[in-house]
């Protein structure tokens, strides 16, 4: 019998576990490296919050466009040039209003709509956000620094099926007559899931 | 599962760690990460309520501990693991040191035999469901009543399809529910909409 081992083996590190399996797909001529090449540039470069500022700019100065979006989200942002993932079935657009304000949250995972707003930002992911903001919408709101006034009403909107949701903020008066592009200029992505008000 | 997963009302949980425009990814490899898993399920090697269901089984305290894309990795590396694709030997091997994966499955479930139609302001109940496989229902709408204010287009039920079971469309509700009526005198005052599967509902008489 052999003397018994002492095996001490240590955690690896994330990047070694990321090449670890990148490489065992690789292995089994699935062309994963090359398929990582192509969905990261599409993560960093086209899942990007200006497709969800486009949409909203183009909301505020085209009434139609605005109904069409609130009625059918998906077949709006198509007409923009903008997809959605196949699983993505459903685009949910939440209009702000005086009177009512709406945020976004995936409290089960981090689901959104990524390639209108991005991929997530931190917070968003973060076990803080997920566990508090449905219970303590306006305290949390508040910690973040947008602090509603009492009047106005919040819808928090739970991620927690295949429909996906974007807040269509309410345009600042003085933006009333800017051009489209200006206007997407100012849509933040803390904005299009309902953190801040613009 | 009622899983460490499962946050929405959970209290004991600090000030959200807020910047503005916070960047989605840190380093490189959360990218990679990122886009492995969604090249496995454009590959058809799972589908995402089975990723999903693969993160929830992490062991908890492991959950907790870990980053969202520690998390995501252990997903993917967990599903290419019981699919057959690579064992957990050879990437420990190929990463030099531990691959913790998530624990095994419970069995899942299929849609309810009997199902109802609803219509915007229909009045319903979030049935008492405890579900040992995957279920998209947070805790805190359990046994709750709402209403109804939006259907959306049906979908794979996902307590089947995360479990390779026979999963037929359903549509989902989105349901309204008053935050009072989640946690009575304890939560900000607010209408809280959830995506609610057709199977997890019943008319509220």
């Amino acid at each position: 019998m052999p003397d018994q081992e002492l095996v001490i083996q240590r955690t690896a590190s994330m990047e070694q576990r990321v090449d670890a399996i990148q490489a065992a797909l690789d292995a089994r001529g699935m062309k994963a490296t090359e398929a990582v090449a192509e969905l990261s540039h599409l993560a960093i470069e086209q899942w990007v919050p200006q497709n969800g500022a486009r949409v909203v700019a183009r909301a505020w100065t085209d009434p139609a466009f605005r109904e069409r979006l609130l009625a059918d989200g998906r077949a709006a942002v198509a007409l923009l040039g903008l997809s959605m993932p196949k699983h993505h079935r459903h685009l949910v657009v939440l209009e702000n209003t005086p009177n009512v304000h709406n945020v976004i949250c995936c409290s089960l995972c981090s689901c959104t709509a990524f390639t209108l707003i991005g991929l997530p930002p931190d917070w968003y992911k973060d076990l803080e956000y997920r566990s508090r903001v449905v219970r303590e919408s306006r305290t949390v709101l508040k910690e973040m620094g947008l602090d509603l006034p009492p009047e106005v009403g919040i819808r928090v909107w739970d991620t927690t099926a295949d429909t996906r949701y974007m807040v269509l903020p309410e345009q600042p008066p003085k933006t009333i007559g800017w051009p489209e592009e200006e206007l997407a200029a100012i849509v933040t992505r803390d904005a299009l899931i309902g953190v801040a008000r613009l | 599962m009622d899983g460490i997963h499962d946050l929405g009302g959970r209290q004991g949980f600090g000030p959200v760690r807020y910047t503005r425009n916070a960047p989605a990814f840190h380093a490189d490899w959360e990218v990679r990460a990122n886009s492995l898993y969604a090249f496995a399920v454009r590959l058809g090697i799972f589908n995402m309520d089975e990723y999903r269901h693969a993160i929830e089984r992490m062991e908890p305290r492991h959950y907790l501990a870990a980053s969202y894309y520690e998390r995501s990795l252990t997903g993917l590396a967990t599903l290419c693991v019981e699919k057959g694709i690579v064992s957990r030997e050879e990437l420990e091997q190929r990463a030099d040191g531990r691959f913790p994966l998530a624990r095994p499955s419970a069995p899942g479930r299929a849609n309810a035999p009997t199902r109802e139609r609803f219509e915007p302001g229909d009045r319903v109940r979030v049935k008492s469901d405890y579900v040992p496989g995957h279920v998209r229902m947070p805790g805190y709408i359990r046994g709750k009543p709402g209403v109804v204010v939006g259907e959306s287009p049906p979908y794979p039920f996902p307590d089947a399809h995360a479990h390779g079971l026979e999963a037929q469309d359903e549509p989902t509700y989105d349901v309204r529910f008053r935050s009072e009526d989640l946690w009575r005198d304890a939560a900000d005052a607010a209408l809280v909409h959830v995506g609610v599967f057709q199977s997890y509902l019943e008319r509220d008489a």
